[in-house]
């Protein structure tokens, strides 16, 4: 039987579970922005081989 | 915090694994293409310097005949036009090792955002992962991200016709989104609504259709374009192999220890 300390244990473990994965999940999404789809010169011009081989819209 | 950065230690370790296979493939595969696109890069000259210059009552007749003509089609195929080797294409060894650095940091920055993603979601579902589960993961992944969107968009070589920068990316995005979505219903959902939205998601961009140019007029040769979307994939598949499955035993090894226990499947 589960007590409510430990309910509450495992709320805190999914909730911290959840907070990790989304910071990551984001985190990534800003890497993949900047070298996928970010614009500015520079960043277009450096990652131009990486984004016609990853098949990203580069022109 | 902790379990973030034991997650940020699996994804850079399989990010850097497969940005690096990616890179020694891309340089005897799509690398090679893209500098011979390049080459064919152009540069039509502007309407008004392409229009003949002409004088006299004969060229004016001329003219007249021409006259009836000048629908911007027309006009587009009489401009010749001039051929020029694309700006990137390296002329010394410096700038040939400076275009290929910066290819292999956006590899591998790609690979650790890429891993980031599917570490995070890998977290959320909960599942018991390990090389070889990852390796399903992995191959989701290039359904997603790199089969999915191409099947709309195909892997473009440089002076390749394209649709609007801005709407191509949007539907890259959007395509890649619902592929992904679509997988995770289907693979992790038994309640058939689910399975059907699932499925339905992941056809909803190509229902609405990727944006194309209005005519088919990139300078590329097909032969060429048609080598590069086939390297691209095989290439891209190879890196979402070695993402996946390093991924998953990282993930097992690293972050999943502590939930899971260590019995193997």
């Amino acid at each position: 039987m589960m007590t409510s300390r430990s309910l509450r244990a495992s709320a805190a473990t999914s909730a911290r579970t959840a907070v990790a994965a989304f910071a990551a999940m984001l985190l990534g999404s800003f890497l993949l922005y900047g070298v996928g789809f970010a614009q500015p010169q520079q960043i277009h011009d450096a990652a131009h081989d990486a984004r016609h081989s990853f098949a990203f819209p580069c022109h | 915090m902790d379990l973030f950065r034991r997650l940020f230690t699996a994804a850079l370790v399989a990010g850097v694994l497969s940005g690096t296979a990616a890179s020694v493939v891309q340089q005897v595969t799509t690398v090679p293409l893209i500098l011979e696109a390049e080459k064919y890069e152009v540069v039509t000259p502007p309407p008004v310097a392409a229009a003949p210059v002409m004088v006299g009552p004969v060229a004016q007749a001329a003219m007249a005949a021409l006259a009836p003509a000048p629908s911007d089609h027309a006009h587009h195929q009489a401009a010749a036009p001039v051929r020029e080797i694309g700006e990137g294409v390296p002329t010394t060894a410096e700038e040939a090792f400076q275009r290929l650095w910066t290819t292999v940091v956006a590899n591998l920055l790609a690979g650790v955002g890429y891993a980031l993603l599917i570490g995070g979601v890998m977290l959320l579902m909960g599942e018991r992962v390990d090389a070889r589960r990852g390796l399903l993961w992995g191959l989701g992944g290039f359904v997603a991200f790199s089969l999915a969107p191409a099947y709309g968009l195909p892997p473009e070589l440089p002076g390749m016709a394209g649709a609007d920068l801005e709407a191509r990316q949007l539907w890259w995005f959007a395509a890649a989104i619902c592929a992904a979505g679509g997988l995770l219903a289907v693979a992790f959902s038994r309640i058939p609504i689910i399975l059907a939205g699932g499925v339905l998601l992941a056809a909803l961009p190509h229902l609405v259709g990727a944006p194309h140019a209005e005519s088919a007029a990139g300078v590329v040769p097909p032969e060429l374009a048609a080598r590069f979307v086939a390297l691209s994939l095989g290439t891209a598949a190879l890196f979402w192999a070695v993402l996946g499955s390093v991924c998953g035993m990282m993930m097992s090894r690293v972050v999943g220890s502590d939930d899971h226990g260590d019995d193997g499947f």
